[in-house]
């Protein structure tokens, strides 16, 4: 069985990282985060969206990946998951695309240095890798943790 | 028809009724004479009944028909109002409320079937007659004997001249009286066979109750019928006789002479009457108007869409700060104008929003008296509930969130504080205690307050628990005056009680309100004397979502302060800190003062203003500015870099993924569209 599904890709470090369109709310461009003293290290602060207070998710933080300065080509993901948004801050962020749940290799199936279990497994999209980012785990770990 | 539609309104008018019915029910405890209050329960089973047989409720329906069956007796006469009765339609109350739980729970009223109830109603109806059989026999001799039976029914115009047609036209007209049987089961099935045995030989004219009525089992006993027939009176008493459950039958024929000259009187006395009821009416009416109006009409509004609103408002607040701003540049009259006018309106605006969500206490408050009445059953001590200020408004969120602590306060009161009766009285007190709850407003705040006449705290007794617990050492309580003692009440785990009782100290103790009230950013204080009783005080914020606020910077940082929580504003030279143990303190009007610095606090990025007293000499005689805050009787001294002023502000949740950040108490948005942070100054202390 297999069905077809939208993941929103975007960029961190020059990989490609895709979540399902469904728990975006909307895109937007870098604006003024502010700091939230006392927060998990990986929480780049709050935002204002249109009167709402948005947390933020430094994603390359999150992931421990190497720390890059911002530039124009940045985005804020907002999450909608559980009744809260959340949004992500990406290196870049330009594409949809549509890909079959077989295209899709589970996280459990590829060797075990993988297991950063805030992934959801491997898309293979016109001979590109396309991680995909299980948004529920990375979202509740911080709650729990 | 798809009820679900309808089940949200159900449940809200039922939880009216049912309030309704507790309030009119506690009044009845009181005043058992008194058939308004009667009429008004009647009136709330009724509806109940009607509103749940339509949802297809039918525990609901059938409990509160029984219910109505009961109390109609009682309407009519036939019973007294004693205390099994009220505890028994407390009983009820109490099921009707489970089941309007249950239904706004799962939708269903539950399987839990209320037989039990049932049969203790009609029992205690049944008990009543047996009580008062003598009398109805007396009554069923009397009527035999001087053969006519004084009716219920009466006249009207057009009766009388049916039935005086009827005798010119040679038939017989009885009235007959029919009383059945008291361990008759099915009462309205008996009667419809006597009726319609009736109906085989005769015209039946009149009825009382009406035929509806009897229909829906809404007679005690006995009904009266007119009956027109060219059948003897042998002959009625023949049919019926077969009839088996029927106790007695009494029949009188009517003679036209008594019916020609009494339907006159009788439409004299009948307009006297319809006057008297009139007037009645309007009394009642005026009252009902009385009573309306003081608790004004109400629309229903989602707390959502009042949200949505709130946030509206909040937008506009926030470009209004931003148009000052911009104003201030340029400097142009017209604008300034323009701005000063805008302010007025989001200033009534957000007013007016908040109006809306502010609800009478009373919502809270009328809860309480039945909880009373109750403890004061369990316990055996006599407890007087004063209720005052129950008009005072609060916001809405406030309302739901206030209920649990108040409970555990007025069950503390009288448990702990209010003695046994013979205590009492050993002591010189009242037999009857007292615990009075208030509520008023005080300035931008809500006082609430319970107070017992009891036998007070002893605050010895508190100091060595609390030594023997390990939340304070002897050392500390040299330091400590009564009010601070007092204040370890509010410790986790502490309980004065001797010993536990099944009321209060399973567990939670006055720590739980305290946290409660905490975060509803409210304080609570408690105030005692020994033998004289306790009065604990909470006081609460107004309202959770609009704030007066201090706006300060901390390094490159902005954030706000709550106006509430500030005491007042001053500069310290840095050369007067000093430093005991690691801490910062000053000697500020004669007591010390813990200092806090801001920046370390929040971990602000260092800044070039570096004010560290040890390090930077150069500037040793400057001042920095410190913003004192208070929780309770505390204070603290916050050092911040510069002021930028009061503004109100709209207090915006971090949202769930934020909600475990200490020190923070949400976010603003400032008019130039930046978020500066709230600090909970209460997490310091």
């Amino acid at each position: 069985m297999s069905s077809m599904n939208q993941y929103v890709v975007f960029k961190l470090n020059n990989e490609s990282y895709g979540l399902l369109i469904d728990y975006v709310e909307t895109i937007e461009k870098l604006t003024e985060i502010t700091r939230v003293p006392s927060a998990p290290y990986y929480i780049s602060g709050v935002i204002n969206l249109r009167g709402e207070v948005i947390p933020v998710v430094d994603l390359r933080r999150r992931f421990q990946l190497e720390n890059i300065s911002n530039t124009d080509e940045n985005r804020i993901i907002v999450l909608s998951f559980e009744e809260m948004n959340v949004g992500i801050l990406v290196d870049s962020c330009s594409e949809v695309v549509t890909l079959d749940t077989n295209q899709i290799d589970k996280a459990y199936d590829l060797i075990s240095s993988f297991e950063d279990d805030y992934i959801q497994g491997i898309g293979k999209f016109n001979e590109r890798m396309i991680i995909i980012v299980d948004i529920p785990k990375l979202l509740i770990n911080n709650i729990t943790g | 028809m798809d009820i679900n539609q309808y089940l949200e309104i159900f449940i809200e008018e039922s939880k009216e009724h049912l309030q309704s019915m507790n309030s009119s029910l506690l009044y009845l405890e009181n005043h058992p004479e008194d058939t308004n209050t009667l009429n008004e329960i009647f009136r709330v089973a009724h509806t109940l009944k009607g509103m749940s047989a339509t949802m297809g409720f039918n525990n609901i329906a059938h409990l509160t028909h029984e219910m109505e069956n009961v109390l109609d007796y009682i309407r009519r006469g036939n019973m007294k109002v004693n205390t099994e009765i009220t505890d028994l339609l407390f009983e009820c109350f109490d099921r009707l409320e489970g089941y309007i739980n249950n239904v706004e729970a799962n939708s269903e009223e539950g399987n839990d079937s209320a037989l039990e109830l049932i049969d203790k109603l009609q029992i205690s109806k049944l008990a009543d007659i047996n009580a008062n059989g003598k009398d109805q026999d007396e009554k069923k001799i009397n009527p035999n004997t001087n053969k006519t039976i004084k009716s219920a029914i009466e006249f009207n115009e057009y009766l009388s001249n049916v039935v005086s047609t009827a005798i010119k036209d040679g038939l017989n007209v009885n009235l007959i009286k029919i009383t059945l049987d008291s361990n008759c089961m099915l009462k309205s099935a008996r009667a419809y066979i006597i009726i319609s045995t009736l109906e085989k030989f005769s015209d039946i004219v009149q009825s009382n109750p009406s035929i509806e009525e009897i229909e829906d089992e809404k007679f005690d006993l006995s009904f009266e019928l007119v009956l027109i027939t060219k059948h003897n009176e042998e002959f009625i008493r023949k049919e019926l006789s077969s009839i088996s459950e029927v106790e007695s039958i009494e029949i009188s024929p009517m003679l036209s002479e008594s019916i020609d000259i009494s339907p006159k009187n009788d439409v004299v006395n009948n307009t006297d009457k319809i006057q008297v009821v009139e007037e009645n009416k309007q009394q009642e009416n005026e009252e009902a108007k009385n009573k309306k109006s003081k608790t004004s009409k109400t629309v229903r509004v989602d707390i959502d869409r009042l949200d949505n609103l709130m946030n509206l408002v909040s937008e506009l607040i926030i470009i209004k700060t931003r148009l000052e701003d911009a104003g201030d540049e340029r400097g142009r009259q017209n604008t300034s104008e323009a701005i000063e006018y805008l302010e007025r309106i989001t200033t009534n605006l957000h007013d007016a929003v908040m109006k809306v969500r502010m609800v009478p206490i009373e919502r809270v408050f009328n809860r309480f008296p039945r909880m009373v009445r109750d403890l004061s059953k369990d316990l055996g001590k006599d407890i007087t509930l004063i209720l005052s200020g129950e008009e005072t408004e609060v916001d809405r969120t406030v309302i739901d969130e206030i209920g649990d602590p108040l409970i555990h306060l007025i069950r503390n009161s009288i448990d702990h504080g209010i003695e046994e009766i013979d205590k009492r009285l050993e002591l010189g007190k009242q037999r009857t205690g007292t615990v009075k709850l208030s509520a008023y407003p005080d300035g931008n705040s809500v006082v609430i307050e319970v107070e017992d006449d009891g036998s007070g705290i002893n605050i010895e007794k508190v100091k060595n628990k609390a030594i023997e617990r390990g939340i304070i050492t002897t050392q500390d309580t040299q330091l400590m005056d009564n009010k601070e003692l007092i204040q370890l009440l509010f410790s986790p785990g502490f309980s004065t009680a001797d010993k536990i009782s099944d009321i209060s100290g399973r567990g939670v103790g006055l720590d739980v309100v305290k946290t409660k009230i905490e975060s509803l950013g409210g304080i609570v204080e408690a105030d005692t004397t020994l033998g004289k009783g306790t009065k604990f005080i909470i006081r609460l914020p107004l309202t959770l979502a609009i704030i007066q606020a201090l706006l300060v910077v901390v390094g490159s940082e902005k954030y706000a302060i709550p106006l509430n929580s500030i005491k007042e504003i001053t500069t310290i030279e840095k050369s007067s800190i000093r430093r005991v143990q690691k801490n910062e303190v000053v000697l500020y009007r004669d007591s010390t003062l813990p200092i806090l610095r801001l920046s370390e606090l929040l971990n602000v990025p260092n800044t070039n203003n570096d004010i560290d007293i040890d390090s930077n000499s150069d500037n040793f005689d400057e001042d920095v500015i410190v913003v004192i805050v208070k929780k309770g009787d505390k204070d603290a001294g916050l050092i911040v870099d510069k002021l930028i002023g009061q503004q109100e502000i709209v207090i915006k949740s971090l949202g769930k993924y934020l909600s475990t950040i200490r020190s923070i108490a949400g976010a603003t948005i400032l008019g130039n569209g930046s978020v500066a942070l709230i600090v909970d100054t209460n997490s310091f202390f």
